[in-house]
């Protein structure tokens, strides 16, 4: 990369190495690799040694070291963009150019591979061609993404409808339904508050010591306790009790309250932050604010998983139409002190950065790696500093809150969970898409509403979810019976569950950090026996094992991703047994690999083709 | 007399890719040999020169699995044995002739067959007598159930006889430190 | 009046803010653990040193002692499920004991022999890991490495150089040094290093010492790894 373009590129991050990801992000689209070259240049340029650069650019999916290609394909491979036929589409592409899956092109002009859901279930299957999405994939269209590679067309010039990302909004309710006025929610928190301004705050700290540093009035704190706000990320935290041990966290000298918004929507299934930071931005940011006047922050970063890169634009336009309105900037409207700006940080394929301390870590330049907790966030989070990381759907949730107060919202939903949910519908059913109701829906009355027919299963919050059988379709979409971050993945009878299983256990072993022991190494144990019965080559010890594994992992891994990597295959056991079932041609134990496929090289190499040159059932070995 | 002996346990054992080290550890139990031949009777085994497999109690494999034979007599013996028990490395993770896992078969058939120095006019052999190398060799476990594992390289002759008598007195086997040793 | 928490029905005394295993190990009491090391901040990666918590599982090299905790660790459940993190760590790598210069000094393989290891139970991985002779002083064999990181730790932290960092991830991850050609000897590690010392496999050796110490006069082959308590963070000496 020549010297003036990545000046600028470090300029744009101030030189620094917290900015790292985000410089060889830069690289890495410009360049469409990061060349050792790149790394030495940035070695130099911010005093880092040249493996943590590597380190970092290694760990997440889109960045390379190496060349591959210069149009790089990645199909999308969520389990409903295989029932959409992802596998076909691939395959014929690979035939089209002449390439081998993983591998890249003999020209160099291309590869072509798989990645994690990019989040366009509704309208999938889905690819990403250097990190631009290209949804509603089918035969014609792959054929004309083939010439325009051929072609060496640029993808900035590829057909725009290729690019066509919808809402779907198919049911709106009190979020997707509010004609959400820019700053409205902050005046609205303004009208009701007793004091104006920002204070030296006198709360004593909820863990030691008088914390420092201005924060609002407690109004808003008061308001989103009162709606009994819980955040939407998944596990259901009290949000106010969060934003509280925030606001009250000690503060050293030179630091600052963070506000993080974690749109690293990557759980597989989930795509309502896409379709909020696509239409409802104002109120995500406004949200944001209202959490930093809440909490005395000043600084505020959203997290857009690397899959949205193409809604940057738009969402840097609204932080700066923002800006211009004085609802960002200095004494934000208009209240003295009410100091508080968003800053992008646009991710690079790492499902496990959904994790606040990995996403914290990753904000900060680095691999994502999961902390070790105490500390939490609120106290230790950004560069140490007490930070609240909440989702997208919360910030909105709590904009909503400001304008209409925490009674109004704490009557809507469940007891125990407040306000709306956000459902990313997908799969087999008619109208895929967003599906806002009320906490408290049952499954039966979303597949209704979505016109899903003989359904046998729905996988509700994603892989790391639960698989839900027919006869409980009765139950709730809420905290107290089912909670979730928003995927409703619907499978009819024609589905195999065992392959959505299979599916998800491949996921979370291209997903594991690696940090882990357990993590690391069982979910690819995990994925090997799946693959086994997948196979046919399972058998009852093979069930023992996956246990055991199961076992292990919820026991003693690091974090929630390998603590739930089982879930999909103990649900899938418990509810759907004759579908593992079917592929237990062996009783007894059988072999980890494939005998007979264990001799090909030597056949290869010798030439024979002799009955004593396979193994099989014709020698009576195998059973 | 004639119902002590029938009660003797009968014990088969083999070698496959090993190198015949844990049978002399085996047979470094020494004077305790006499000890065991009261209670067990040997089937196929180095050192009766049966070379079939009958119906035993006891199966002992050293070696791992580098080629189609090694997973015929294998096969053979957790079909014929009660207990099967890996001896050694070799048949516990596949030990010195696993190394050359990251290579790919063809290419050390081809160093070793066709372009080492010497080999004028080369060929990989391919009678059909001789078995096929797998692609990867195989600690045993990873193709029949195993139910006694004896680490060590080659395990001393006092771990097999510690394992022999735990199983012989029906125990379950294991060796404390000292006598555990994967080297 | 000296604060104290309850491991294994046995009162251990603790100064605030130490961990669980810091105290233990003070104490004389042994929990197994790969990643920790007294000199460097707990990574707890390996999480050999889980213990149970109040009846939940934790890694105790980062979770501080607290007056009344109740901890189990020796328990028949706990080694077993610490036996199958060995486990995975020997079949994710290239573990061959007979051929390995570390043999006997070797916390991976004391630990594994402490627990009890009688196989290594899982399919192996066999990862193709090339090893790098380059350096004349020193080898690296990457078929041993269990990502412990304390090389990476002591090179950042100690000797100030970062020679190695951790690259790649999920069960890709891999060990990577500091140098353009991913050479070690590009790099600006030195014998003396910290970092050299603290490898507890055999991944990173100093060439021409592997077998001065022979094989049974070995750190571990008196005493099994739980009885070197105080000595469990003794560093392998090959001089």
């Amino acid at each position: 990369m020549d010297a003036g373009k990545l000046e600028n590129i470090l300029r744009r991050y101030d030189g620094s190495t917290h900015n790292l990801l985000q410089i060889l992000r830069e690289i890495q689209e410009a360049e469409g690799w990061i060349s050792p070259e790149s790394v030495t240049a940035l070695e130099q340029a911010l005093a880092v040694p040249r493996a943590k650069i590597e380190g970092v650019a290694s760990f997440y999916a889109f960045l390379h070291l190496k060349p591959i290609g210069r149009y790089r394909i990645l199909f999308s491979d969520n389990i409903t963009d295989r029932m959409g036929g992802n596998q076909d589409l691939m395959a014929r592409l690979c035939h089209l150019l002449w390439i081998e899956p993983g591998k890249v092109s003999e020209d160099g002009l291309a590869s072509v591979d798989l990645t994690s859901c990019t989040g366009m279930c509704d309208q999938g299957p889905a690819l990403l061609v250097n990190g631009h999405v290209v949804t509603r994939l089918d035969e014609a269209r792959i054929e004309t993404i083939a010439q325009l590679v051929r072609d060496q067309i640029p993808v900035e010039e590829w057909p725009a409808e290729f690019f066509q990302v919808e809402d779907n909004v198919q049911r709106r309710d009190i979020l997707l339904g509010c004609e959400f006025e820019p700053g409205s929610a902050l005046r609205a928190l303004h009208a009701r508050l007793d004091t104006d301004g920002v204070l030296a705050s006198n709360t004593r700290s909820w863990r030691e010591g008088l914390p420092r540093g201005l924060v609002g009035p407690a109004t808003m704190l008061d308001e989103v306790k009162h709606a009994n706000l819980r955040g939407r990320g998944g596990a259901g935290f009290t949000t106010g009790l969060k934003w509280e041990a925030c606001r009250n966290a000690p503060l050293a000298d030179g630091q600052d309250r963070i506000v993080v918004c974690n749109a690293d929507e990557g759980e597989p299934g989930t795509f309502k932050d896409r379709v909020l930071l696509t239409s409802h931005a104002d109120m995500v940011f406004e949200g944001m604010t209202l959490a930093a006047y809440a909490v005395g922050a000043r600084r505020g970063f959203l997290y857009l998983r690397g899959e949205y890169r193409y809604l940057l634009d738009h969402l840097e336009g609204v932080l700066a139409r923002r800006r211009r309105d004085n609802l960002l900037g200095h004494s934000i409207i208009g209240i003295p002190g009410a100091d508080f700006d968003i800053k992008i940080h646009v991710g690079a394929g790492a499902y496990v950065c959904g994790e606040e301390s990995a996403l914290i870590e990753s904000l900060e330049g680095k691999r994502g790696t999961p902390r070790n907790r105490p500390p939490f966030p609120v106290t230790h989070g950004y560069l140490e500093q007490p930070t609240i990381v909440n989702n997208v759907e919360t910030f909105a949730a709590a904009a909503l809150i400001a304008l209409n107060g925490g009674e109004w919202y704490r009557n809507i939903g469940t007891s125990h969970s407040a306000g709306s949910k956000i459902l990313s519908v997908s799969g087999d059913c008619e109208r895929p898409g967003l599906y806002e109701f009320p906490f408290g829906v049952s499954v039966a009355e979303v597949l209704e509403a979505c016109g899903a027919k003989d359904t046998q299963a729905v996988q509700v919050s994603g892989p790391s979810g639960f698989t839900i059988a027919a006869h409980e379709f009765d139950r709730k979409i809420c905290f107290e019976d089912i909670p979730t971050a928003g995927a409703f993945m619907v499978f009819d009878k024609s589905r195999d569950m065992f392959q959505v299983a299979r599916n998800f256990v491949h996921f979370f072993a291209h997903e594991s950090c690696g940090f882990c022991t357990p993590c690391r190494v069982g979910t690819s144990l995990l994925k090997n026996l799946m693959d086994k019965l997948h196979n046919g080559q399972g058998s009852p010890y093979d069930f023992k094992e996956i246990e055991h594994l199961n076992h292990i992992l919820q026991a003693m891994s690091h974090c929630g991703l390998g603590h739930s990597a089982c879930n999909p295959v103990l649900d899938t056991i418990e509810k759907f047994r004759a579908a593992y079932d079917a592929r237990m041609s062996h009783q007894d134990f059988t072999p980890a690999f494939d005998l007979d496929g264990a001799l090909s090289q030597a056949r290869q190499m010798t030439g024979r083709d002799d009955a004593l040159a396979h193994f099989g059932a014709a020698h009576g070995e195998l059973q | 007399m004639e119902v002590v002996e029938k009660k003797k346990l009968k014990v088969a054992t083999t070698s496959l890719a090993g190198c015949f080290g844990c049978h002399m550890s085996f047979l470094d139990i020494d004077e305790r040999l006499f000890d065991l031949v009261e209670l067990v009777e040997f089937d196929r085994s180095p050192l009766t020169d049966i070379k079939e497999v009958g119906k035993c109690d006891i199966g002992i494999i050293e070696g791992g699995l580098c080629n189609a034979e090694n997973v015929h007599v294998l096969l053979e013996f957790r079909r014929q044995c009660k207990v099967l028990i890996a001896m050694g490395a070799c048949a516990v993770n596949g030990g010195l002739p696993a190394q050359r896992n990251h290579l790919p078969l063809a290419e050390i058939l081809s160093e070793v067959y066709l372009s080492s120095p010497g080999l004028g006019n080369g060929m990989i052999p391919n009678d059909p007598e001789l078995p096929l190398p797998l692609n990867q060799v195989h600690p045993i476990h990873e193709v029949v159930k195993v139910d006694v594992f004896i680490p060590g390289c080659p395990p001393s002759g006092d771990a097999i006889w510690k394992v022999l008598t735990d199983l012989l007195s029906g125990q379950g086997p294991s060796l404390g430190h000292g006598l555990l040793h994967y080297d | 009046m000296t604060q104290t928490f309850t491991l294994d029905g046995q009162e251990i005394p603790f100064t605030p803010g130490q961990t669980i295993i810091q105290a233990a190990l003070a104490a004389g009491v042994f929990i197994p653990h790969l990643c920790y090391h007294p000199e460097f901040k707990p990574h707890g990666s390996c999480k050999l040193c889980t213990v149970k918590v109040n009846g939940r599982h934790t890694a105790s090299c980062t979770f501080k002692a607290n007056t009344g905790l109740q901890v189990e660790s020796n328990t028949e459940e706990l080694n077993a499920e610490r036996r199958t993190l060995v486990q995975m760590l020997f079949v994710e790598g290239n573990h061959f004991c007979p051929s390995c210069e570390k043999s006997g000094n070797c916390q991976l393989q004391a630990t594994a022999y402490d627990l009890g290891m009688m196989s290594p139970h899982f399919d192996h991985f066999f990862p193709d890991r090339p090893v790098d002779a380059s350096h004349p002083e020193l080898l690296l064999d990457f078929n041993r490495c269990i990502l412990c990181s304390l090389c990476v730790r002591a090179s950042r932290d100690v000797d100030g150089k970062s020679v190695f960092a951790l690259a790649d991830r999920g069960i890709q991850s891999h060990l990577i040094v500091n140098a353009e050609s991913g050479q070690l000897a590009d790099t600006n590690v030195s014998v003396d290093d910290k970092a050299v010392q603290v490898c507890p496999v055999g991944v990173i050796l100093r060439k021409r010492q592997g077998f001065v110490v022979p094989i049974g006069e070995r750190t571990y082959d008196e005493l099994p790894i739980s009885g070197h308590v105080h000595g469990a963070v003794t560093l392998t000496e090959e001089s």
